[in-house]
């Protein structure tokens, strides 16, 4: 009673699915099915770098076009992770080069890139097009010259928030007279300046560019000619947004902008001047997404801007916009969905502007499609927390981040537990969360207890006990990365649930209070983990096994240790043995 | 409760004895065995190890290695604005008959009166009671600066803050060129 349901139907079909997680199931249905499917995989995420190995990658999946990939936990953006711990993207672009000469697009986070990479990928790819490198480092301009030498199909290059050692604005004028593809260019991260005429010739002669971030060293003055250039752009970063005040560079300006009429997205403004805010109000009801986080513009120059911008979507703004700027966004700005306020004065020990919990309880009020927040304050009430979860039962991603650690209710003087326990409870869609203030191991009870779909969670100097973090391990049935720092989190919680860390792309806890020994002892339990402990006081072996680790690292791998590892990272192996004194 | 309440005295005690020296973000990111047995330890650290002297007046907060966690590159662009608001504005001021000149920084007075009041002490004279009509009247001094165009202007005839950003030097004029600048005889 068998039937045949003929490959190429079925490839056909596959040809539709994009998402991983279907691939994945497709690939579990039969053998035949896993063959058809590895071989029309066209794209490839891989989450954590080390998770799996080129060799393991290309062996499965041998015709993939696109490749997206994360290296560095997450705390590496706040200097937690020493230099030199790893995520060199340079074995990958080198298998790669010999496997996969078709490969058109690279997208990379958190990795070390260097001009040999760089250089590899420019002249390997003979179709290649994106290239994305976000918070990445590791290279020079040197490297970028390469790929605008080389890569005569580019489309996209956006360097976003990398760390680029910038030699020269040279690199730009390496793009050949005959390249013409340009799409999306984001260079905002860069110090310096480029050749202004080479920028214009480019622009000019890309037709469908429709993405340009330029960095702080295009000057306002020159803007207009670029702009003249790309009517047809949608999303714009301007270099510095100041001048001299003359009226015919206002003019010029205004008028540059009002022939944009595509314009959905506007970023850079560093060093901000408030005379030549008024010059973009042509643009300003089109824009779905305004990045004013650069700018130290005040209020009311940025809530009368930020007023007029009715069909906005995203907002990054520094907390200059205080409470009384964010009660006019929510009036103004009923489609909002993503929020992010930054702090201006992030080590002053007095607050610097009025931005209180009450900006955020408006936001959650008037902005009924607001679902995702980043939100830096001195202050919290429990109440005000509640108010939003009930506001807002629709919020997806809930970061708040109270300046000064472990500050209670400033009202109450309790902890901010059942403020955070009603966000979990409220918002039932919640897929990421990072708390701040003063936290006891309720609100981790509260979480494992109603964040069924929470995956990432960020935790710092809170809990009392192991209580804590096995509320959370044992609890959220979506977790997937958990990052924890100065919390009283130790061994038993983590050896009780080790099983659960399969489950998850890692964790992370440092200055807590993991011993070496227990470190030990889940390399042993779990070989298809890997413990790294990184700790710069020396070997662990050179301490007593109940000493505590500086930080740990875990993940899962199909890829066995890793091979790179600097002097202060160690690998709890299988075969590492234990003392018992 | 009252523990934590306690042990949260002690760590804001912490923050406000340490001065803001990148030795003691180690002290506080130290790993102990317990988080709020960490504080107090390091509270006893310091109290032996003396960085906490009653003498010292209350330092900026010690900071904490990636906290609050704000990336580099926006901590950086702050930064910048930040120290340029807080450079002074150094001028040189030189005195008919005096060797050497000197330099004060004109940010850290409110006005004429105490600006006045500084160079009188500096350079041990006194200057003249002002009016408009008839400049510095009663001595045989006469401040003058020079401005962004370089021409040398009496003190005091312009609002503070435009004197502020236009005074590029000093000179503490004496005798009859003084005279000449408009203070009666």
């Amino acid at each position: 009673m068998g039937y045949s349901f003929p490959e190429e139907a079925l490839e056909h079909v596959l040809w539709f699915l994009s998402s991983d997680r279907d691939r994945n199931s497709v690939s579990l249905v039969c053998k035949s099915w896993y063959e058809i499917e590895r071989w029309c995989r066209r794209r490839v995420f891989v989450g954590n770098c080390y998770a799996v190995t080129p060799e393991i990658v290309i062996r499965r999946f041998p015709e993939v076009r696109a490749l997206e990939m994360k290296g560095k936990p997450h705390f590496a953006d706040f200097n937690l992770v020493p230099e030199g711990w790893g995520a060199y993207v340079y074995p990958w672009i080198s298998a790669m080069s010999v496997a996969y000469p078709w490969l058109e697009e690279i997208k990379l986070k958190r990795m070390v890139v260097t001009d040999e990479s760089l250089e590899l990928i420019s002249k390997s790819f003979k179709n290649f097009r994106v290239l994305v490198l976000s918070s990445c480092e590791g290279f020079t301009t040197d490297g970028l010259a390469s790929i605008a030498a080389n890569c005569s199909n580019l489309r996209e290059l956006d360097l976003r928030e990398s760390e680029v050692e910038d030699l020269s604005g040279h690199w730009l004028s390496h793009f050949p007279d005959s390249y013409t593809s340009l799409v999306s260019l984001n260079m905002s991260c860069l110090g310096s300046e480029v050749s202004f005429s080479a920028l214009e010739r480019l622009v000019a002669r890309c037709p469908n560019l429709r993405t340009l971030r330029l960095n702080r060293a295009v000057p306002l003055e020159k803007l207009p000619n670029l702009l003249r250039r790309a009517p047809q752009l949608v999303e714009l970063g301007t270099g510095a947004y100041s001048a001299e005040i003359r009226s015919d560079i206002y003019s010029n300006l205004a008028e540059a902008f009002s022939f944009c009429k595509q314009l959905k997205g506007l970023s850079g403004f560093w060093d901000a001047v408030p005379a030549y805010l008024p010059a973009m109000n042509s643009v300003c009801s089109g824009l779905t997404s305004l990045n004013l986080s650069y700018a130290t513009i005040q209020c009311p120059d940025l809530t009368k801007l930020v007023s007029q911008c009715h069909s906005l979507q995203r907002l990054w703004v520094l907390d200059y916009i205080e409470d009384s700027g964010l009660e006019a966004l929510s009036a103004s700005c009923k489609d909002l969905q993503e929020l992010r306020v930054f702090p201006s004065d992030p080590f002053g020990a007095e607050p610097n502007v009025f931005l209180t919990e009450q900006g955020l309880v408006s936001v959650s009020e008037g902005c009924p499609k607001l679902q995702s927040v980043l939100y830096f304050c001195r202050q919290m009430t429990n109440a005000a927390l509640i108010t939003i979860a009930k506001n807002r039962p629709n919020m997806i991603r809930f970061r708040l981040c109270i300046i000064e650690p472990q500050v209670p209710d400033y009202l109450t003087l309790e902890p901010l537990d059942t403020g955070f326990g009603a966000i979990v409870k409220s918002c039932k869609e919640l897929r990421r969360l990072s708390m701040s203030g003063l936290l006891t191991d309720r609100v981790f009870d509260y979480i494992g207890t109603h964040a069924k779909k929470l995956e990432m969670l960020s935790i710092a100097f809170a809990g009392d006990s192991d209580l804590g973090l096995h509320h959370v391990l044992s609890g959220c049935d979506s977790l997937r990365k958990l990052e924890i720092r100065d919390c009283p989190f130790g061994d038993k919680a983590l050896l009780a649930n080790a099983a659960k860390l399969e489950t998850m792309r890692s964790l992370w806890m440092s200055s807590c209070s993991v011993s070496y020994g227990a470190c030990k002892l889940l390399g042993q339990k779990m070989p298809r983990l890997n413990v790294e402990v990184i700790d710069e006081r020396g070997p662990p072996d050179s301490r007593p096994e109940s000493c505590p680790v500086e930080k740990l690292y875990v993940y899962r791998t199909v890829g066995g240790r890793r091979i790179d590892m600097p002097g202060y990272v160690w690998t709890m192996d299988e075969d590492s043995t234990i003392e018992f004194s | 409760m009252a523990q934590e309440s306690e042990l949260n005295f002690k760590a804001t005690e912490l923050r406000l004895g340490l001065p803001g020296t990148d030795e003691c973000e180690d002290m506080i990111s130290s790993v102990k065995n317990n988080n709020k047995r960490s504080l107090s330890e390091t509270v006893e650290d310091n109290a032996s190890k003396d960085i906490t002297s009653p003498e010292t007046p209350p330092a900026p907060k010690a900071q904490i290695i990636g906290w609050p966690p704000v990336r580099s590159y926006r901590k950086n662009n702050l930064q910048t604005k930040k120290t340029e608001s807080e450079t002074g504005i150094f001028v040189k001021v030189s005195m008919d008959g005096a060797p050497y000149l000197r330099k004060i920084d004109l940010k850290i007075y409110n006005g004429y009166a105490e600006l006045l009041k500084a160079l009188e002490t500096m350079f041990k004279f006194t200057i003249g009671e002002y009016s408009e009509r008839e400049g510095y009247k009663g001595s045989e001094y006469a401040p003058a600066y020079e401005d962004k165009d370089g021409d040398l202007m009496l003190v005091g005839d312009v609002p503070w803050n435009m004197f502020m950003t236009s005074c590029k030097k000093l000179r503490i004029m004496k005798g009859s060129e003084a005279r000449g600048l408009g203070c009666g005889v």
